[in-house]
This record gives structure tokens, C-alpha cells and sequence, in this order.
């Protein structure tokens, strides 16, 4: 070949790359992008939405008496244990804030970090760390016998304790960062002025902490009002929150109708209340800067006693549970078979060894560790699919078109409906086909994927285009540019949103308790089922499943932590 | 009026006020003068009730205040970024300490209004306090301190954060205010400029003590001490030995001053240049010319600084009639 035929191809190459390159950039590519995630959430969220819609539109179920008041007395329940579990979580919530944002002790940063464990455990998890504690089979009830057989209400306290647990990280986070980042001259001036303590909180310190406390206020009050797993779990059939019930009229006492309709309420709730959430948290963004820390260590005799007594209080409120799961999953504490009455204790590794047994009569067709094997394979699909269809959405997302905004809250939508409605909405909509066990890790993706783009969106948007341009006009082709400037730049945002897919699917038991054949249980179906069952061999199982999802999750937690963009925000 | 007694505090295990003591009299405005970190806020705060000596009184009229809570003190603040409540219009910010002390709806109405005339804000009642700029705000700032007539005014670096016209309003205006309305007042700065400008006395604070007290003018005319004349930029330090009674030997030559030292103790001298009565001259090399108002800053060789009518050109070597003194 001569050198001018050389010349020939080359240009030949490059005007297929200008050609490929305007393809990209026209609105037909885009299109393409969007394809693949339209598709998805049209087929899997919104046609079992349209499914579930008009069956409320179906008006024979509100005219039977009953169901309305079934209606009434969960939504009346659920209103109840949340504004219950709201006070409860401020009035532990609102002394840690002044804790964490006005002292300085030893062990402060590690006590954060354990009060905000919590939160990103699977709920599964939660419930049975305080089944392994408090419950009726728990370490404190063997330690200290209860005289009284465990009542309802005595159930009520430990769901609304579980509130308390999972949600005082989001009061110490919000409220907390707002009174750190509250100029502390603003309190001297009042003082000076002549305000005594009372009166600087009244009017100075109050009135600014108003949207911040507003905003606390509801995200607690949302993640109480939708709290499923917990309920179900440490209150048996006892409580019917909104969830539950849901839960109840599509498996148990099936009543689709009604199932619906309560689905529906509960969206339109969590609607009203993430727009107030998100008009009243853009408030306190705006409010002033840090200049400086404020906090410092106790001074004064009240004040050591405060800080003293609370890091005291929290670190056994926060340790204990967690700590007596792993170690009740390890110690015998039951009657020998046939004999009632005396308790046999001591270390035992049984409850770890049966999970590798399949025997006959037990929960499951399989041993019970299939399930820990189903959870994995599970999240990894999640976390794949999860990715395939995150990554265009959230690099049109990045930088979008005006039509693209408009989208932009359809794709978050699932976010809003909760776990057991997509559930309730598969069944409506594919029933027989459920069989499949690939649903289960595409309801999955569907709660995973608004938070696998909104890690990935701020990513994407923060490489400037003029990167990749310079790196085409040095010759890389777009594949070379995706690999040479997007990939490593978005490597930490990837592994991030990846590992995110997989705690959520790891942990998910709202949608994965719906639609699951029994045949293929996960980690939280079968802690589920071991808990529902009678037996010390039963309970003890359920300790050693749930003690390895909590290993899961905390080593996932801790990649989580590792991988976090600085300034990426919280919630 | 105000009395400090050997105050004594220390800031993360360091020593950082070592033994203070002074007084301010009725009217009278007295300025601290330090480095930034060497304590002066700090001293405010302990006034002001905010936080406690280790050691050592606070008095006022004779009264130990140990026991009285900041805001029974009846004392003013002013911060350098104004402090202001963000979420109060200026008419409530202005009003916060009178209604502190229950004053009736009338007095307030009138004190507020009288406040905001004698701080050239009229009619910004109701403005939101964002909406103001650095100058306005501490304007604010001072009026609201005011109001509720304070028995002691302090003012902690308030100029800071002003540029530089603004600033000597502000100046002007604070000290036409102290003046009319006789609160005695302690002002906090580093600015040797602020200082001289406002002080009816200068505290001139270093190390952890009191290194000098004395009216402005006495101060410039003899620092006395090298730190003092580092600190307010007063004519140039220079290391000397003694070689006998009444001749110290320099890097720039020998001078005829006695300092009552013994040969061979090596001590500090203050140079300063363009002064009428000569005590020695120098020979300076020119290293650097700078035009600053109605005459010019020499730099020379080691770093001396002098002040000529004349600008000389960078490299000449020219001759310079000094005044020498004695530093301790």
C-alpha cells in the first residue's frame, strides 16, 4: 500500500468517527439510551402501578363495611406507632445532637459511627438483634427472668424501640450538623444581651434549627410510617401497620382489592410527605457555612455529667443489640427435648452446623444455606442489571435536555412506593410467571436503581466535557475516551453504586417476601420463616442467619464508607 | 469602674494569658493591642462572662463578678462579623437586649428608633439582615449593642472584616458615639492604625501579659521595648553590642548612646530616620523603593526602613540622619 492509500484510509476512519460522533450527540441516540431503563421500569413498575390503580378503582371495595374499616384501623394504627416512634427517637435524638455537635470526648467519632450502623443494616437484622436481646427467647430474658408472660404491649415497646435504634442517626445527622454549623456568636451576643439559657433557645437557637428539625421531624416520621419489616418481625400478627396489612390481603387472607387500595393510600403519603421533605431540606442547605467548630470537651460539673451519662447511654443502646445477636447465635439456651422446665445453656455451634442440613419436615425443600447462596447470586444479578440500566440513565441524567428533566422524577418514582406494593403489584401483574425465581432480583433493581444513578449522576456531571473532547483531539476514539477519562474518574462512583445494588438486595424483604417461591428462600425470607416457627433450634437459626447478613452487610458498609465521594452528601 | 485582677488562662495546656491586670476608668476608651492568638478575645469573654479565669478577679465597681451570669452583666459585645440573628429583622435585632429586660412596648419603640439615628439607619426598620452590607451590618451591630445602654462597651476586632475607606468612617463614627454617650469601652485589635486612632490608652498585650500601658502618643514617642515597636511598627530594631560606656556597635556602625549596659552585653536599638535631631548617621545601601502618600519608603540593605521626601534610586548608597534609643 502506498502512502497516499495510507492517507485515503485514515481520513476514511476519521470521518467514520466525526460521522459516529454526531450520531451520538443527535436526539436519536439519546433515545437509545433512555430504551433499555423506559423499558424496564414501563413493564416492571409502571404497568403493575396501572394494575393496582384500577383496581381501586374497583368501587365495590370501598362500599364493604369491612374493608373500610380494616382501612381505618391500620392507617389509624399507623399514624399511631409513628408519631409514637418520632417522639420517642427526638427525645433520644435531640440530647445526642447536643452531644455530638457541642462536646468533645474520647470515643466520640467511634460512637457516631456505631449510632449510625443501624440505619444501613438490613431490617431483618435489626429485629433480630432485639429478638436476641429482649425478645422472649433473648439473652436478657434468660439473664433476667421475666415474671410476667410477654404482652402486647410489651411487643409495642420493642417495635417502637427498633424505630428508635434505626432512626436517631438521621436526628444526630441533621438536626446535629445544624447546630455545629450555628455560628456560636450568635448565642454569646443573646447571652450578653441579657438572654438567659432559656431565652437563647427560645429565640435564637430554636427558630434557626426550625427547618432542620422540620425536615428530621419527617424523614423519621416517613421511615416510621413505612416500617414493615420490623413490625412484622417483633410484633407478630399483632400490629397491622399500613405494610403489614398489605402483606396480609395479598398472601394470607387474600383480598387484592383491598391490598390495592391500601397500597395506593400509602403512596399517596409517602408522595406528600418526600415533597415537603424535599421543599423543607432546601432550606437548610441554604443556611450559613462552618466557620469553625464549636465543640469542645465538658467543663463545668452538669456538663461532664451530661456527656458522661448520654455516651454511656447510647453506646449501650447501640452495642448491646448488636453485640448479643453474633454471641446468641453461638449459646445454647433451651430445654432438652421432652424436658420441660430446665434450661440447658452453654457455647454451641449446632445453630451454624443445621443450617447446612436438609431435613425432612423442616421450613424448606433445601438445606437452609441454599439461601445464603440464593441471596448472593441474587445481588449479583441486582447489581449488574442495576448498573446496565443506571449507567445511561444517569449519563443522559448528567447532563439533561429539557425533556430529560421531566423524566427525571418518573425514574426516581420507586422510591416512593414502597417495597411490599411493588410486590403486591408483581403479583397483580405476572402471577403464575412468578415461578420464575429471576423476578425476584428484578424487583431488586428496581429499588436499587434510583440510588445506583443518583451515585452515579454527580460522577458523571463532574467530568467536564472539554476532558473529553481534548482526549479526541489527541486521538482516542470514543471507546478509548470512555476508558481512558470516564472509566477511572467513575471507577469509585461504580464500585460505590455497585456496592450499594448489592447491600439493598442483600437485605430486601418487603418485595422479596411477596413474590419468592419457597423453594428459593434469601437470607431474610429464611430468618423470616425461622422466626415465625416455634423451637429453640428454630430461634437459634434464625440468630446464626441473621448474624451472617449482618457480616455481609457491615463488610459492605465498610466498602461503602471506604468508597465515598467526599462532599457527596448524605441521605 | 472595671477592674482585672491577675487573670490567668491557659488554651489546650498552653499558658496563654499569664497575668493580667488592669482597669478601665468611666469614659475613657482603652485599646488592646496584640498579635492575633495572643489572648485578646479571650480577655473579652472573661469580661463578658463567656468563659472563666483559672486564676485572678474580674471587678466592676468594686464588685466581684465570678458569680454574675453573662447576661445579668449588662455589658456590650460587638464581633467582628456582627453576630447578628440571621432569622430577626433589624428593628428586633436592635430591640433583642431591651426586651431581655422587660422594657415597655413604648421604650423600646423610642430607644430603637433613637438607636437607628444615631447609627445613620433610618427607615431599615424592617429589612432583613442579609440584605445589608459589611458596614450597615456593623452599624447594626453597635446600635444593638447601644440600645439597652450597656455599664461597659466591648469591641472585638470590629473593623476587621471592612475595607479600608469604610473602616475609617466607622472609626470616626464609633469614637464620636463613645465620646457622646461616655460608656467606657474596650477595643480589641491588631491595627496599630485603629489603635492609635481610637485609644484614649493603649494595652499593648504580648507573650501572655501586659507589656505596656500608656497613652498613644507616649507610646509612639518611646516603645521602650522591642516588642512594643515590632508590634506597632515603629521605627527599625537592630541588634547592638555595648564595647563601652556610652558606644554600641552596629551592623550600620557605631553609635554614641548610653543604655547603662556593662561592655559586652549585647542589646536592642531603635533606629528611626528623617527626624530633626540627629543622633548618627549611616551609610544605607537602596534595595527598595516604595511611594506611599506624600513621601517615599526606602528598604535597605538588612532590611532597615526609612521614610525620605526624596525618592533615591535602587543601588545608590545614600547617607541617613538617625535618631537611636535605647530598647529594654
Amino acid at each position: 500500500m502506498d502512502s497516499k492509500n495510507i492517507h485515503a484510509s485514515k481520513n476514511g476512519i476519521t470521518s467514520i468517527r466525526v460521522y459516529l460522533s454526531t450520531f451520538l450527540h443527535s436526539s436519536r441516540s439519546r433515545l437509545l439510551i433512555w430504551l433499555a431503563p423506559i423499558l424496564f421500569l414501563a413493564i416492571f413498575f409502571f404497568y403493575p402501578l396501572t394494575k393496582i390503580l384500577t383496581l381501586t378503582l374497583d368501587f365495590s371495595t370501598l362500599a364493604n363495611r369491612e374493608n373500610l374499616l380494616i382501612t381505618y384501623h391500620s392507617l389509624l394504627f399507623t399514624f399511631y406507632q409513628a408519631t409514637l416512634s418520632t417522639i420517642l427517637t427526638f427525645i433520644l435524638g435531640i440530647p445526642s445532637a447536643i452531644l455530638f455537635s457541642k462536646f468533645e470526648f474520647r470515643g466520640k467519632s467511634l460512637l457516631r459511627v456505631l449510632t449510625a450502623v443501624p440505619f444501613m443494616l438490613p431490617t431483618v437484622v435489626v429485629a433480630a438483634s432485639f429478638n436476641s436481646l429482649i425478645g422472649s427467647r433473648g439473652l436478657f430474658s434468660f439473664l433476667f427472668p421475666l415474671s410476667f408472660s410477654p404482652s402486647p404491649t410489651f411487643y409495642f415497646l420493642l417495635i417502637l424501640t427498633a424505630h428508635v435504634f434505626y432512626n436517631t442517626t438521621i436526628v444526630i445527622r441533621i438536626v446535629g450538623n445544624a447546630l455545629s454549623r450555628m455560628d456560636s456568636r450568635l448565642e454569646d451576643s443573646a447571652r450578653i444581651l441579657g438572654a438567659d439559657t432559656f431565652r437563647v433557645w427560645r429565640d435564637i437557637i430554636l427558630p434557626l434549627l426550625r427547618p432542620s428539625l422540620l425536615a428530621a421531624v419527617l424523614l423519621v416520621f416517613m421511615f416510621d410510617f413505612t416500617s414493615f419489616g420490623v413490625i412484622l418481625l417483633l410484633g407478630g400478627s399483632n400490629f397491622s401497620t399500613l405494610e403489614v396489612e398489605i402483606y396480609i390481603r395479598a398472601l394470607k387472607l387474600p383480598n387484592l382489592n383491598l391490598a390495592a387500595l391500601l397500597s395506593v393510600i400509602q403512596l399517596a403519603f409517602t408522595l406528600i410527605f418526600s415533597v415537603l421533605y424535599t421543599r423543607i431540606i432546601s432550606q437548610v442547605n441554604t443556611q450559613t457555612a462552618p466557620r469553625f467548630s464549636a465543640a469542645r470537651p465538658p467543663k463545668t460539673l452538669k456538663e461532664k455529667i451530661f456527656v458522661f451519662t448520654l455516651a454511656l447511654l447510647l453506646s449501650s443502646f447501640f452495642f448491646l443489640p448488636l453485640a448479643s445477636l453474633p454471641i446468641r447465635s453461638l449459646t445454647r439456651l433451651e430445654a432438652d427435648r421432652g424436658q420441660r422446665g430446665e434450661i440447658q445453656y452453654g457455647f454451641t455451634t449446632d445453630y451454624y452446623e443445621e443450617l447446612f442440613i436438609n431435613r425432612r419436615g423442616s421450613l424448606f425443600y433445601v438445606p437452609p444455606v441454599q439461601a445464603v447462596l440464593n441471596s448472593l447470586g441474587y445481588a449479583v444479578v441486582t447489581v449488574l442489571l442495576s448498573l446496565a440500566l443506571g449507567y445511561p440513565a444517569a449519563s443522559a441524567l448528567a447532563k439533561p435536555t429539557r425533556l430529560e428533566r421531566y423524566l427525571d422524577p418518573f425514574i426516581m418514582l420507586p422510591l416512593g412506593a414502597s417495597a411490599v406494593m411493588l410486590g403486591l403489584g408483581f403479583i397483580l401483574s405476572f402471577g403464575r410467571a412468578l415461578a420464575s425465581p429471576f423476578f425476584v432480583p428484578i424487583a431488586h433493581t428496581l429499588i436499587a436503581l434510583p440510588f445506583v444513578i443518583r451515585t452515579l449522576q454527580p460522577a458523571l456531571a463532574s467530568i467536564p466535557e472539554k476532558l473529553r473532547q481534548a482526549a479526541a483531539t489527541l486521538g482516542a476514539s470514543p471507546f478509548r475516551v470512555w476508558q481512558t477519562v470516564d472509566f477511572p474518574i467513575l471507577s469509585r462512583a461504580t464500585l460505590s453504586a455497585a456496592t450499594f445494588a448489592f447491600t439493598v438486595s442483600l437485605g430486601e424483604f418487603g418485595a422479596t417476601l411477596l413474590i419468592t417461591r419457597p423453594e428459593y428462600p434469601t437470607i431474610p425470607i429464611a430468618i423470616q420463616r425461622f422466626l415465625s416457627q416455634p423451637g429453640g433450634l428454630n430461634f437459634g437459626q434464625a440468630m446464626a442467619m441473621a448474624t451472617v447478613l449482618m457480616v455481609l452487610a457491615a463488610l459492605a458498609i465498610l466498602a461503602i464508607e471506604k468508597l465515598r465521594l467526599p462532599n457527596s452528601g448524605e441521605f | 469602674m472595671l477592674e482585672l485582677r491577675n487573670l490567668v488562662k491557659s488554651y489546650e495546656g498552653k499558658p496563654l494569658l499569664r497575668d493580667i491586670s488592669f482597669t478601665v476608668a468611666e469614659g475613657e476608651t482603652v485599646c488592646l493591642l496584640g498579635a492575633s492568638g495572643s489572648g485578646k478575645s479571650t480577655i473579652l469573654k472573661m469580661i463578658s462572662g463567656l468563659e472563666f479565669p483559672e486564676s485572678g478577679h474580674i471587678l466592676f465597681n468594686g464588685i466581684d463578678l465570678a458569680q454574675t451570669p453573662p447576661h445579668l452583666r449588662d455589658f456590650g459585645l460587638v464581633f467582628q462579623d456582627y453576630g447578628l440573628f440571621p432569622h430577626l429583622d433589624i428593628f428586633n435585632n436592635i430591640a433583642y437586649g431591651l426586651k431581655m429586660r422587660n422594657a415597655p412596648v413604648a421604650k423600646i419603640n423610642s430607644r430603637v428608633a433613637e438607636m437607628m439615628d444615631l447609627v445613620n439607619l433610618k427607615g431599615f426598620e424592617k429589612r432583613k439582615v442579609t440584605d445589608l452590607s459589611g458596614g450597615e451590618q456593623q452599624r447594626v451591630a453597635l446600635a444593638r449593642a447601644l440600645a439597652s445602654q450597656p455599664r461597659l462597651l466591648m469591641f472585638d476586632e470590629p473593623l476587621g472584616a471592612l475595607d479600608r475607606s469604610l473602616k475609617e468612617d466607622l472609626l470616626n463614627e464609633i469614637r464620636g458615639i463613645l465620646h457622646k454617650t461616655k460608656i467606657p469601652a474596650i477595643y480589641v485589635t491588631h491595627d496599630q492604625e485603629e489603635a492609635f486612632a481610637i485609644a484614649d490608652r493603649i494595652l499593648v498585650l504580648h507573650d501572655g501579659l501586659i507589656i505596656r500601658n500608656a497613652a498613644p502618643d507616649e507610646i509612639w514617642k518611646n516603645p521602650r521595648s522591642a516588642a512594643v515597636a515590632r508590634l506597632l511598627g515603629i521605627g527599625n530594631v537592630i541588634e547592638g553590642e555595648v564595647i563601652s560606656v556610652n558606644k554600641v556597635k552596629t551592623e550600620y556602625g557605631i553609635f554614641n548612646v548610653d543604655c547603662g549596659h556593662n561592655p559586652g552585653a549585647k542589646i536592642q536599638l531603635l533606629i528611626t530616620a528623617g527626624k530633626e535631631k540627629a543622633e548618627g548617621e549611616i551609610q544605607l545601601t537602596v534595595e527598595d523603593v516604595l511611594f506611599k502618600q506624600d513621601q517615599f519608603l526606602v528598604k535597605g540593605r538588612g532590611g532597615l526602613i526609612i521614610h525620605l521626601k526624596d525618592a533615591p534610586r535602587v543601588g545608590d548608597v545614600i547617607t541617613v540622619q538617625v535618631q537611636v534609643k535605647c530598647l529594654e
